[in-house]
């Protein structure tokens, strides 16, 4: 740890209160550069920290508790069999190939080579071999590992061993490789767990209060306390009729009326006179005892009989209902059910509460409420699934085999569980790969879990690794789950959202963001006990809502009640400070409900803060120095209480200053660094607080369209699809998140000059023109690499694919499409590939699929099956790989690339929401120049700017033209970055105009401007939408098979269709030939014999209905016409064509 | 020195917020009375052509007393048309650098050739034989090793490989038929030998061969002989009123350096007629309320101060002299072309017909 290297006395001496002769009323020094706590805490916590932080607690942590609890197999058959796993753990990704040398395996060999990223789960294992216990070690199955996790080859590695293992050192891992692709298990916002949520519906009058229970590895239930026609009633899914809340709390064994009311109403008098009511019901109902109270549920129980066993009495059937079913996560001891009546109790209370005064609501959408469910939640839920179908499964074929009666050797349940299969493997990998979690046993049927990590660009990379899916469906149109936030300050970045249906519904995680994990629950509680919280099961509902006490809940349950709240959290916070505790452990005193609230559940979201106290940070510029020096890191600084994580309900009973200038005697933290508010794909804007908020958002979404560098694997790297800029350069006006992020190291984009000016008419609505000299010169330059893959298979019936070399025509020679395929089938790299050449010369078997044939493998006939070459615009062979997939098929990859220069329609934007197409290129001698005789890259229309108010586009071109001019790199960080009046002295030094308006000479008349022009550098990203893969025109071309009218789409070579509202147009204009011409002659022209006698067709003159060719006509309609007239004949409906001359 | 002082109409006003008379207007019957046709003696009487500084790469030159369009068409001819050689075809025959070969070769393409292209003439097809006189053929033979001799933990690219980098030095000419003695004093080869092509590590070599040929710029950037040739008007400061003495510095700090006298007994400001020329214009001066109406900026209209960067085989000073050759067969056929019109139409009514197309 780096806390050791901190010298222990140097950190006392910067802790003490009273220091170098200081005294508390002395002005207070600010803090310089506090962020740079920042850079410490992506250190330790990295920017997918949270994806890798929970995968490590399932590997670690999770996986042992789900085997603890479901550790022992036994048999039916013979009751002295046991089998228990004893300990698992999960080993270092290896190869899985038995005859393997090296077992070390890179996730690049496995992106590479299709196959999966996967470590091997180890099981100790006890069992009976005849009289003797065993204790064994087993594997049970390949667990997929997340790239950069505890158990990932890459963790710890220099950037140099990264390099050798082919790995980028940028790249924040977080992923799975699994069949060769790299898959995302996106964050997953729910609703908070085993919390009370209430609720109204002021249209139906309905007061609710929920919760949704769910222990570990239990079932989950939503339990409701609801009003009904005034009255308060328990509804469960598992009991068909709403119990009256009394009869409840009664069967849960407060008999006394006098007890419920004082739980419920407590003694305030407004809330016991809407309760009343409840209390005649149940009296009316003649239910007064609680063997009375479970017999009434007990019949109106849903029971999940099991085929065995006798029927049980009803009182039986609701004890256990309501033991085990009911708000499941309230532990009940024994037959102790004092704890799940008071949390029923409390529920009853908030829904009176909100019934007498309707702000006691809960806000779903209060981030507070929300817990993230991560990949390690999620693989943990589907490890227990599948371990426990395993066991069944190994359990039937245990017992299958000790059914037998006499058996030649001693039963070995190792053998039986070898040959269990891949069981657990393949349900891993078939859960990422399709990202469909359905466990039926947990009730879980969720589509869209994991997604392909897009390669676009570096950033959309990352911006997937902090995305955030919501549950709620897309198609709703609410607007609150969508709204922004007061509480995602800091937690959620508030630009980074999707436009169109996913708006606001996809979220990202802000900068310095962390999710927490599970932490045990019972070690709070008893501290919470020691700190003087009395234990609910003692205490009665005077207590419990009396005039001074508060309630203590630990993770929504209560446990305690504290008469001096505040002293108690005091006290609380102290020890977490001193590390006595987890940092993520979260108190706060919600005095709505006159409760304190401890959290150490999963998936809360947290960020740090600097403690203020006294009216000073506790971090100085002394902490900071040790920072700098690298003498401490962030961890030393949570452990010496300088900053704490804040979870968004803790955050509200905190008082944090954005700045130290605002710190005033009450505040309680300070803020690390204003930006981080933003997220990762946010911060790479400049100025962004000058911008109109949803050009910040326009830009997230085009900043992951952005080509530039995307790893610095990626030469080594074989994708779909990839787009890589030649020339990629940093910007000229940086923030320090790009920096942080590691932007600046793999960039998207080009410092183009840029002139703010009207030039030709080819620039209107955003169009952009360019310089042909520029483009000359590599501007905008980008390469597309496409993959092509195929298998080289070989069969069931023993045939196998082939390669071929180039086979010779007629006249001897190679034909122009197989010139670049070499002796060995494949195509050379670096060759030429123009449009329809074969680059892998592949052939097949043409009986593959006969699995009766039996014959010499080598003498079965083959057919040509090659891979040609299909854009429109020639390529070249980047890369060819032969590799053999984990099934042992040969696998041939081919990379074809292709270098593009930018041409007209192709798309840029800055990085400010700007989009725009070229619209000219111009010659550089056209161009206008200044008096440096500097002609501009790009030319942009102004009109761009009055209606977007991207002001901070402006400043990173007057920032940008002083660093050109200082040789600096500006900053345009969020809220700070270089000033306007900085950047405007150091023109006006330079001899430049202080607004950065330019004398620009007309490069075609040779005269002055009449205007000054806007004139610098801005960071420009070329976009991945390029002409050339949309162009698109039809002059003849394929035609449907069943309508022979013209095929759609691109792909197919289609035409464009004249659809209803060009027709309408047509007919309302009068154009007959045109619409006959476009919509039968162009398109589906039949030529019909059509008998005018019987109206039906016929052919070649003759009406086979009238058995005559006298009254035969020609006529052309339709093919689709003459279709719908056979169709319906089909269905015993005859049209007929009645002919008239016209 | 006397005051230089110039004929109103030659200003382009210079405003805060605008330029001013940007165009000429001296055209015959603009101004009432006056006898503006052109006139060659006048012409050469106004017209200066003198060079202000010479260095090995740049030129500067003022050009006065003509029109903007004729100081802009030798700007433009300087970049666009005057021809170069350049390296345009190349052959690949090994290239296992992590360049590609597409961007390598556009790399090689950019870079500049010391071929005097008058030794050269243009392909009229790019597509025709090559020939020694319009043909240089270079190759390029580098393999990266590793270096035996290499210090002991040296971590330098530069110590432990040969070639670690394929330079513009890595061109070699390979002459062909009579080009050894026409090219005998100056063997062709990059004008700069140490522009990096792309970086090489051990086991990576390129083998290529590369044919220049002779181009012009509005083809490819590459043509331009220019890496730029641009003018600017030169500036013309009046001061209308006297700066108070507590001002003067600041005011001073509105212009570049050097532009602004102050006398030191007077503190009375004065602008320097040698050093103006220097001012970069920044308008700075009417920025600030105290000096409003004290000074009025211009820049003299037909006064052309031109800059030419010379990057290619050029020196400085031949390009304007290359563009004025270019300028006079675009003339010469013009000429031709037009006498060519008046000659078949001078039998009809005297206006000249297009042929038909």
């Amino acid at each position: 740890m780096a806390a050791a290297s901190v010298d222990d006395s140097e950190w006392e001496e910067l802790n003490r209160t009273n220091w170098k002769g200081l005294g508390l009323t002395d002005p207070i020094k600010n803090v310089e550069d506090k962020w740079l706590l920042l850079p410490a805490f992506l250190k330790v916590k990295g920017l997918v920290k949270q994806h890798i932080d929970s995968f490590n607690y399932f590997v670690d942590t999770d996986i042992k508790n789900i085997v603890k609890a479901n550790n022992k197999v036994t048999s039916d058959v013979d009751p002295r069999f046991w089998l228990k796993y004893t300990d698992i753990n999960v080993g270092f990704p290896d190869r899985d190939e038995d005859s393997a040398i090296d077992k070390r395996v890179t996730p690049n060999e496995c992106r590479l080579r299709d196959i999966t990223y996967a470590a091997p789960i180890i099981v100790t294992i006890q069992y009976t071999r005849g009289k003797n216990i065993v204790q064994r070690n087993v594997c049970l199955g390949r667990l997929p590992i997340m790239l950069r996790s505890s158990k990932c080859v890459l963790t710890g590695r220099t950037d140099d061993q990264l390099a050798r293992m082919i790995e980028c050192p940028l790249d924040p891992g977080g992923y799975f490789v699994v069949k060769g692709t790299e898959k995302v298990i996106l964050v997953q916002e729910q609703l908070s767990k085993n919390r009370i949520i209430v609720e109204t519906d002021t249209v139906k009058g309905i007061v609710q209060a929920s919760c949704t229970s769910s222990t570990h590895g239990g079932l989950k239930s939503k339990t409701y306390v609801a009003t009904k026609k005034g009255k308060i009633y328990l509804r469960h899914n598992s009991i068909h009729e709403d119990v009256p809340i009394v009869i409840a709390l009664k069967a849960l064994g407060i008999q006394s009326d006098k007890e419920i009311l004082l739980l419920t109403a407590g003694t305030t008098e407004a809330y016991k006179e809407t309760f009343a009511t409840n209390l005649e019901d149940a009296a009316k109902l003649g239910i007064f005892t609680r063997q009375q109270a479970l017999e009434y549920i007990g019949t109106r129980v849903k029971v999940n009989r099991r085929v065995m066993g006798p029927r049980r009495p009803a009182w039986e059937e609701a004890l256990e209902a309501l033991a085990t079913i009911v708000l499941a996560h309230v532990p009940v001891n024994g037959l102790d059910f004092r704890s799940k009546a008071i949390f029923v109790a409390t529920m009853t209370r908030r829904v009176l509460m909100a019934m007498d005064d309707e702000k006691m609501v809960d806000d779903r959408d209060y981030v507070g409420n929300k817990r993230l469910e991560l990949a390690g939640q999620l693989l943990a839920l589907l490890f227990e699934d599948l371990f426990k179908t395993y066991n069944s499964n190994l359990k039937i074929a245990i017992d299958k085999v000790l059914k037998k009666p006499s058996r030649t050797s001693e039963f070995d349940a190792f053998n039986t569980m070898r040959m269990q299969g891949d069981h657990l493997t393949s349900g891993f990998v078939r859960a990422i790969s399709t990202g469909n979690w359905s466990l039926k046993r947990f009730k879980m049927e969720r589509a869209g879990v994991t997604h392909v990590l897009s390669r676009l660009s570096f950033i959309s990379a990352l911006g997937m690794m902090t995305r955030i899916s919501s549950q709620f469906e897309k198609t709703r149109k609410v607007s609150g789950p969508r709204a922004l936030q007061p509480s995602q300050w800091g937690v959620l970045c508030p630009s980074d959202t999707p436009e169109g249906e996913a708006c606001g519904l996809v979220k990202n995680l802000a900068l310095m963001t962390h999710i927490t994990t599970d932490v045990e629950e019972e070690p709070i509680t008893r501290l919470a006990f020691m700190l003087g919280v009395e234990d609910i099961s003692l205490t009665t509902g005077t207590e419990i809502y009396g005039p001074h006490t508060f309630v203590v809940n630990v993770n929504g349950t209560i446990v305690g009640l504290t008469k001096y709240p505040t002293r108690f959290v005091q006290q609380f916070r102290k020890l977490r400070r001193a590390r006595r505790f987890s940092e993520f452990i979260s108190i706060y005193i919600n005095n709505h409900h006159r409760a304190v609230h401890i959290a150490c559940d999963g998936g809360r979201i947290c960020r740090p803060a600097i403690i203020v106290e006294n009216g000073r940070p506790r971090v100085t510029s002394e902490h900071i120095t040790l920072l700098k020096k690298g003498k401490a890191t962030f961890d030393d600084f949570l452990q010496m209480g300088l900053v704490e994580y804040l979870d968004v309900n803790e955050e509200n009973d905190t008082y944090i200053a954005l700045y130290e200038s605002d710190i005033v005697p009450t505040t309680t933290h300070l803020e690390i660094e204003p930006f981080t508010l933003l997220g990762a794909v946010a911060g790479l804007i400049p100025y962004p607080h000058h911008n109109q908020s949803p050009r910040n958002t326009y830009q997230c979404a085009m900043g992951k369209q952005a080509i530039g560098a995307i790893a610095y694997n990626q030469f080594n790297r074989i994708d779909t699809l990839l787009y890589l800029s030649v020339y990629p350069q940093q910007p000229m006006v940086k923030t320090k998140t790009i920096e942080l992020i590691g932007y600046d190291k793999l960039p998207a984009g080009q410092n183009a000059t840029v002139a703010v000016m009207s030039y030709s008419g080819y620039d209107i609505e955003d169009a952009l023109i360019l310089n042909k000299a520029s483009l000359d010169r590599g501007y905008g330059r980008c390469q597309v690499l496409r993959k092509n893959a195929t298998l080289v298979r070989k069969y069931p019936n023993g045939t196998f694919d082939r390669l071929a070399d180039a086979p010779l025509g007629e006249d001897g020679e190679v034909a122009k499409k197989y010139d670049i395929i070499q002796l060995d089938g494949l195509a050379g790299v670096g060759e030429r590939v123009d449009p329809g050449d074969v680059y892998v010369n592949k052939q097949s078997p043409s009986n593959a699929t006969d699995n009766t044939f039996t014959g010499q493998a080598a003498s079965v006939p083959y057919r040509n099956t090659p891979l040609s070459y299909k854009s429109p615009v020639a390529g070249n062979i980047d890369k060819v790989l032969i590799s053999d997939t984990d099934n042992d098929q040969t696998l041939i990859k081919v990379l074809i690339r292709q270098t593009r220069r930018p041409e007209l329609g192709d798309k840029f934007s800055s990085r400010h929401g700007q989009k725009g197409v070229c619209g000219l290129i111009v010659n550089q001698e056209d161009l206008p120049f200044n008096d440096q005789g500097i002609n501009p890259d790009t030319i942009m229309n102004p009109h761009g700017f009055p209606s977007r108010m991207t002001v901070g586009k402006m400043i990173e071109l007057l920032a940008g033209k002083a660093g050109v001019l200082t040789g600096n790199l500006q900053y345009g960080t969020a809220f700070g970055g270089s000033k306007v009046e900085d950047m405007s002295r150091i023109l006006v030094e330079n001899g430049f105009s202080y607004a950065g308006k330019d004398m620009l000479t007309s490069g075609i008349t040779g005269e002055p401007l009449e205007a000054y022009v806007y004139f610098g550098p801005i960071y420009y990203q070329k976009l991945k939408h390029m002409v050339m893969d949309k162009m698109h025109a039809r002059a003849r071309g394929p035609r449907a098979t069943l309508t022979r009218q013209p095929t759609e789409g691109r792909s197919r070579e289609g035409g464009l269709r004249l659809g209803e509202m060009e027709r309408d147009c047509l007919i309302g204009y009068g154009a007959t030939q045109l619409l006959l011409e476009r919509l039968m002659i162009s398109s589906d022209k039949f030529e019909v014999n059509a008998c005018e006698e019987c109206g039906l067709m016929g052919y070649n003159g003759w009406c086979t209905y009238c058995k005559s060719s006298k009254k035969m006509a020609q006529l052309t309609i339709p093919y689709a016409a003459k279709l719908l007239f056979q169709e319906l004949m089909a269905m015993n409906v005859v049209p007929r064509l009645v002919l008239d001359d016209a | 020195m006397p005051a230089q002082t110039f004929d109103p109409r030659r200003l382009v006003g210079i405003h805060a917020e605008r330029v001013t008379d940007v165009s000429s207007r001296d055209f015959p019957g603009h101004h009432p009375g006056e006898d503006h046709s052109w006139n060659l003696a006048k012409f050469k009487k106004n017209l200066i052509v003198k060079v202000q500084r010479l260095s090995r790469t740049s030129v500067d030159f003022d050009i006065v007393g003509v029109d903007a369009s004729i100081a802009n068409a030798f700007r433009r001819i300087m970049i666009a048309e005057v021809p170069t050689v350049c390296i345009e075809q190349v052959y690949v025959w090994d290239n296992t650098s992590v360049i590609v070969d597409e961007i390598l070769a556009h790399r090689i393409g950019l870079v500049p050739l010391n071929i005097d292209p008058s030794l050269f003439t243009m392909k009229s097809d790019i597509n025709d034989t090559a020939t020694d006189r319009d043909t240089a053929v270079f190759k390029i033979d580098v393999t990266c090793e590793r270096n035996p001799k290499a210090p002991k933990g040296s971590i330098k690219p530069e110590e432990l490989y040969i070639n670690h980098e394929l330079l513009s030095s890595h061109i070699i000419w390979e002459p062909v038929g009579e080009q050894v003695d026409i090219f005998a004093a100056r063997p062709p080869a990059p004008t700069n030998p140490n522009i990096v092509l792309a970086k090489l590590r051990p086991g990576q070599s390129v083998n290529m061969e590369l044919h220049a040929v002779k181009g012009v710029g509005k083809d490819h950037a590459k043509f331009s002989p220019v890496a730029t040739a641009s003018y600017r008007l030169l500036p013309y400061i009046k001061i209308t009123k006297p700066i108070p003495p507590q001002h003067t510095e600041k005011f001073q700090r509105c212009f570049s350096p050097g532009v602004i006298k102050i006398d030191p007994r007077t503190k009375e400001v004065s602008v320097d007629e040698e050093k103006v020329r220097n001012d970069s214009v920044s308008r700075e001066v009417l920025r600030h309320p105290e000096f409003a109406g004290s000074v009025e900026l211009s820049r003299v209209r037909d006064y052309f101060l031109f800059n030419v960067e010379s990057e290619s085989a050029y020196a400085p000073e031949r390009i304007l002299i290359e563009s004025v050759k270019v300028m006079r067969e675009k003339l010469n056929n013009i000429k031709a072309a037009a006498l060519a019109l008046r000659e078949k139409s001078i039998a009809g009514d005297g206006d000249v017909m297009m042929e038909e197309a």
